[in-house]
This record gives C-alpha cells, sequence and structure tokens, in this order.
C-alpha cells in the first residue's frame, strides 16, 4: 500500500509539474506550485525526512505562495506565449539531468546499511546522544548540540539577512510616507501596470 | 480500513489536482489547493497509523495549521493585492498611484 501511495504522489507530481509548465495563467501557476511543494512535503515524510517536510510545508506552501502572489500583484496575470523552442537550452537542460542521473549509478541503494553516510558518524548519534545530549528525537540532537555552531551561523546569516530586507522595505515605506503629505499625487515608486488580479 | 481510506484519498486528491487544473475560476482553485492540503493532512495521518508511527499525527496538526494560514493570506491578495488589508497602503493616497 505504502508502494502505491509513494508511485501515485510522484505520479501527482509529474502532472502538477507539466501543468505547470503548459498553463499561461500566472495565477494557477502560483497554485499549483503550492501543491507541488505540498507533495513534495508529504513524499518527505514518507521517506522519514519528517523535518524537511515541514520546512517543505512552511516556506514552500506557505510563504513562498504569499511572496509570488505578491510579485503577480506587481506585474501581469499572463505569462506572453513562447514565440519558438529554444533548442540550445534543451540541450543544456538534457545533458544536466542525464549527468546527474549518470552520477546516482554510483550511489548506494536506498536505505542500504552500508551506505558511508550510515557509517561515519551516525552510529554514534543513534547509540550516544540520548545519553550526551538527552532529547530523545536524533535530528534535533545533531542540529542543537553536535552542530551547534554551525547552526549559530546559520542563524546569524539569516537574521542578518532579515535586518538588511527590513531595512530596504522600511527605508522605501518610510520615504513614501514622508513625501505623501506634501506632493500626494507623486507616486514614491513607478505605478505597476493595471493587472492585479 | 486504512487502506481503503487511503485509496479514496488518492482519488479525491485526483480530483482536486484536476480541479486546480482545469478550474476556470480564480476561485476555484484556491478551493482546490485547500481542499488539496486537508486531503494531505489526511493521507499523513493515515500513512503514520499504516506505518505503525502515530507520532506523526503532530506534523498533520500543524500542516492543518498552515494550510489554513496559507489560504486566508491567498485569498486576502486576490481581494486587496496586499496582505495588509483595504485601509493600509491606499487609504491615505487619494490617487493610489502606489504600489500596492
Amino acid at each position: 500500500m505504502e508502494q502505491i501511495i509513494d508511485i501515485v504522489l510522484l505520479a501527482f507530481m509529474v502532472v502538477t509539474a507539466i501543468a505547470m509548465i503548459r498553463l499561461r495563467n500566472l495565477f494557477a501557476v502560483v497554485m499549483l506550485s503550492g501543491i507541488f511543494s505540498l507533495l513534495s512535503a508529504a513524499m518527505f515524510v514518507v521517506l522519514d525526512a519528517v523535518d524537511v517536510a515541514f520546512t517543505e510545508a512552511a516556506v514552500g506552501a506557505g510563504i513562498s505562495t504569499v511572496l509570488m502572489l505578491g510579485t503577480l500583484a506587481l506585474t501581469f496575470r499572463d505569462e506572453r506565449p513562447a514565440t519558438r523552442a529554444d533548442w540550445p537550452a534543451m540541450l543544456v537542460v538534457t545533458v544536466t539531468g542525464a549527468a546527474l542521473i549518470y552520477g546516482t549509478l554510483d550511489m548506494p541503494r536506498f536505505g542500504d546499511p552500508d551506505a558511508p553516510i550510515h557509517q561515519h558518524v551516525a552510529p554514534r548519534y543513534i547509540v550516544d546522544s540520548p545519553r550526551e545530549v538527552g532529547p530523545p528525537n536524533m535530528v534535533t540532537s545533531v542540529l542543537a548540540s553536535y552542530r551547534g555552531y554551525d547552526t549559530l551561523g546559520e542563524t546569524t546569516v539569516i537574521f542578518t539577512a532579515g535586518i538588511g530586507v527590513m531595512v530596504l522595505l522600511g527605508s522605501v515605506t518610510r520615504r513614501r510616507r514622508r513625501a505623501r503629505p506634501t506632493t500626494p499625487a507623486t507616486p514614491a515608486a513607478p505605478a505597476p501596470p493595471e493587472g492585479r488580479p | 480500513m486504512i487502506t481503503t481510506g487511503c485509496l479514496f484519498i488518492l482519488v479525491t486528491l485526483a480530483l482536486a489536482l484536476l480541479r486546480a487544473v482545469r478550474g476556470p475560476s480564480v476561485y476555484d482553485r484556491i478551493v482546490a489547493v485547500n481542499t488539496f492540503g486537508t486531503m494531505i493532512v489526511l493521507l499523513l495521518v493515515l500513512l503514520g497509523f499504516l506505518t505503525d508511527r502515530p507520532e506523526f499525527e503532530d506534523i498533520a496538526l500543524l500542516y492543518v495549521l498552515i494550510n489554513f494560514a496559507s489560504t486566508i493570506a491567498v485569498l486576502k491578495f486576490v481581494k486587496y493585492s496586499s496582505l495588509a488589508g483595504p485601509g493600509a497602503d491606499r487609504g491615505a493616497s487619494p490617487k493610489g498611484g502606489t504600489a500596492p
């Protein structure tokens, strides 16, 4: 039964991806991308990567859908029809995809206990982490304790990026608000085309 | 019984996907995505019981919350073209020349 669910979920992902390529209505494409990330989150749960699945559901289905809708409010609603097929790009994509698939041929079988990733430090995490760190979830112990400095660095990077975005957006809003009482007819930013949904 | 439930949920997922691809209006697609999220949550719960790991239910509960919040965000965007609501950005500008 689980295999049937896997196959059907993967088939849904293929159908969604093809529909996203074929559709010209960009709102529909954004909605379909939300569906796609929900499907991939379900696939991650099936693969036992629950934390990745949760991030995918929060970022992919939640935030990025809203961000893309915000972009859509500033641009047109329909994609311009493609005039001709771009064969060099097709060639590059095909070669890259073939190289990636060729690279997976050397990989150990999925779930193979003799794979290198299961031999290096994973046994120590599995055996010793409840005693050394404490939480029953191994991923939590790895992220918060064994790779604590790494996580601290990541958090610093994301925090700095957030501050940068807030400073950029906040200065635009403040300037617009200051300019409004004196010259209300002058828009601070170029007005978008009237194509909002 | 859990297997039957999974099968029916997969059929419902297919129908919701069809509506999201075909759906002529914006609201068809929003409802389709919302239904799709709910069905994914149900599928995750059933998968937890199918593989004897019912503790995955917590993740399903969080998915429900994210699904609800993102549906509201999408609907607000469709109606107001911004997350802030009707009077936040354009109420003060009489010409409406600011970006949404």
